[in-house]
């Protein structure tokens, strides 16, 4: 392993390697201690959590895409709430020596405060508001879909925690650069997109949704050339550091998202799969670098030619 | 009875050794697998890759039997899409990817349990009858179908089992009805010490509210839409006795009692 190839720093963060895991698709990172070694990951997004548990929506909660590229989710941020990860899944973290970055969601920009003010504790590494929730009717997707509020719920967090704050875009809105320079005004120190893109499919003999909440995001493969693009964008729009992530499934894809600009990138969905994928992908990186000459990933970033 | 020691979770390349229609839509497909073959215990099941155009997502299906000396393990599965299609049409020779074995299975410390199945749920409970048996127990099961044709399994489980027993909806085989209609006297005269079921959730149900009639221990195994099988989506999560748990990892298998309250 030659992860000084692919060692980092982001946001001051020290990272093995520029690849993390996405929120809600890697659990706490526990899960997946058969198949990686966690602290070879840059770092590991934990499921959203909010101020109060969550027990998420009723019903269908995924579905594969019809034409098998992709899935969509309507879990509804189901989670145990700030207080016990904070008690007890945080403490049992430890022992992975892993960057842990917590993704938080809230339904006023005050719980945004309260959550990002709490989690600034040791053993965050450092938080990631999830403004782009599509699957919870109050606060979440408004927060990333109006550029006001979204640099209202970053400031306030950054005025509550001295940890990293980094905000996670949604694809969802038609100019994602716009969004991008509103969070960066308002002090966020980095950005994360996308997240999932609304979708919905129809079970054709009982006539209804397949999903229980009637619409749910979209992930994996088909989202892959949207999330791009969108770093491409955000890439010319802002020069925080960025975390590019949708459907990245392979090494490729990676390099890709590098070229596009991306200082890191997040695999979601594609862990599901191949719960190993993340160290195929660095892997991959490695070699990829090294045949082509390249001394560490940082030369490979935002080296689009055009 | 010692238990097989708990081991990890692996991604094994399996190789085909046989595929078999069982009936109309019903297959057995068994692989070599050494690795899942050493580790499964009866109720754990695994997340299969078919590697198929349309198919992205893996598929739970529950280990119906495990070999470790031949390190063979066999899924009997009923084609109803794209992946059980898939699946069906795999050959002797061919290679589909197995991540397991998954969550946790069913309770080894007895010795004269009722397994109770219907449809594709007797596909675990062979699983556990076979286990059983090696380690020396005398299971008993009680088997529901529409038709005569659904209890095709009578002879999968004949050596496994101390007993067999019949219901049929429309009484061309054993006692007409459900299986709820035979089990109370079973039960009464039986002399077993716990019961598992596996099949529709009603069934079950109706299963664990007569075990708890008659002070038997019942554990039951539940079935939900999985992504990840690890207990990372979500997907899965229901309500217990005990909050929140998900059926991929904290089951499949649970204690009647803390799932149907
Ligand atoms: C723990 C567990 C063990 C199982 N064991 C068996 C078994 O031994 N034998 C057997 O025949 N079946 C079993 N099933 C059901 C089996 O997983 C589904 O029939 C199968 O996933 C259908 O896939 P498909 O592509 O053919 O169908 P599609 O309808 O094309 O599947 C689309 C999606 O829905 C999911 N899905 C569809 N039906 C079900 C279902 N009933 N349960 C869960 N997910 C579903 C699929 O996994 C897939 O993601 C089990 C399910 C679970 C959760
Ligand atoms: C099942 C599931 C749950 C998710 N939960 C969250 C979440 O809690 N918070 C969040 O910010 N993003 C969540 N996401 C979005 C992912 O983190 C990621 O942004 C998105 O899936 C795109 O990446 P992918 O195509 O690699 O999966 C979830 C995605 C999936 C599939």
């Amino acid at each position: 392993m030659q992860d000084n190839l692919l060692s980092t720093s982001f946001c001051g963060i020290r990272m093995n390697t520029p690849v993390l895991t996405a929120s809600g698709t890697f659990g706490f990172g526990e899960e997946f201690a058969d198949f990686v070694a966690l602290s070879r990951l840059g770092g590991v997004c934990v499921k959203g959590t909010t101020l109060a548990p969550r027990r998420g929506n009723e019903g269908v909660r995924i579905a594969e895409t019809a034409g098998g590229a992709g899935m969509l989710n309507c879990i509804g941020l189901e989670n145990p709430g700030a207080d016990i990860f904070l008690q007890e899944t945080l403490p049992r973290l430890t022992k992975y020596s892993m960057n842990i970055i917590v993704n938080i969601s809230g339904s006023t920009p005050e719980d945004y405060g309260t959550l990002a003010e709490k989690l600034d504790v040791p053993g965050v590494a450092a938080i990631e508001l999830n403004i782009s929730c599509p699957n919870v009717r109050e606060g979440g997707i408004v927060f990333g879909t109006d550029p006001r509020a979204a640099a209202q719920v970053t400031a306030e967090a950054k005025s509550h925690t001295g940890k990293p704050v980094i905000v996670k875009l949604s694809p969802n809105v038609t100019d994602i650069k716009v969004m991008a320079r509103a969070v960066e005004e308002a002090g966020a120190d980095a950005i994360s997109l996308i997240n999932t893109l609304l979708g919905m499919e129809i079970d054709i003999r009982t006539r209804k949704p397949v999903l229980g909440n009637v619409t749910g995001g979209l992930s994996g493969p088909c989202v892959k050339p949207v999330a791009l693009r969108m770093v491409y964008e955000a890439r010319q729009a802002v020069s925080l550091p960025l975390i590019g992530m949708g459907g990245i499934t392979c090494w490729q894809d990676a390099v890709q998202f590098f070229l596009a600009g991306a200082d890191a990138v997040a695999v979601g969905t594609a862990n599901f799969v191949n719960p190993a994928v993340t160290m195929e992908i660095c892997d991959g990186l490695e070699a990829y670098l090294q045949a082509n000459g390249m001394k560490n990933i940082r030369e490979l970033i935002g080296a689009l030619e055009q | 009875m010692t238990l097989p020691e708990m081991k990890s979770k692996v991604m094994e390349e399996a190789q085909v050794r046989t595929q078999k229609r069982l009936a109309e839509g019903v297959y057995r497909l068994e692989l070599s697998a050494p690795e899942h073959a050493r580790h499964a215990l009866p109720g754990q099941f695994v997340q299969v890759q078919v590697k198929s155009p349309g198919v992205f997502l893996r598929r739970p299906l529950g280990l119906a039997e495990a070999d470790t000396e031949s390190g063979s393990v066999a899924l009997i599965y009923r084609e109803v899409g794209k992946g059980t299609a898939a699946l069906a049409a795999l050959r002797p020779g061919e290679q589909v990817n197995l991540l397991g074995p998954l969550g946790q299975g069913f309770r080894m410390d007895v010795q004269h349990p009722l397994l109770v199945g219907g449809g594709m749920g007797l596909s675990p409970l062979l699983c556990y009858a076979q286990h059983l048996w090696r380690h020396g127990a005398q299971p008993e099961v009680l088997m529901g179908g529409r038709t005569a044709a659904e209890l095709f399994w009578q002879d999968l489980f004949a050596p496994y089992a101390a007993a067999i027993h019949l219901t049929t909806d429309d009484g061309s085989l054993g006692r007409q009805g459900f299986v709820t209609a035979l089990l109370p006297e079973l039960l009464a005269e039986g002399g077993y010490d716990s019961v598992a079921a596996c099949g529709p959730e009603i069934m079950m149900r109706g299963v664990a509210k007569v075990a708890q009639e008659q002070g038997l221990p019942c554990e039951v195994s539940l079935e939900r839409r999985m992504g990840c099988g690890l207990g990372a989506c979500l997907s899965c999560a229901i309500d217990t006795a005990h909050g929140r748990r998900k059926v991929c990892k904290d089951g499949p298998v649970f204690p009647a009692e803390e799932v149907f309250c």
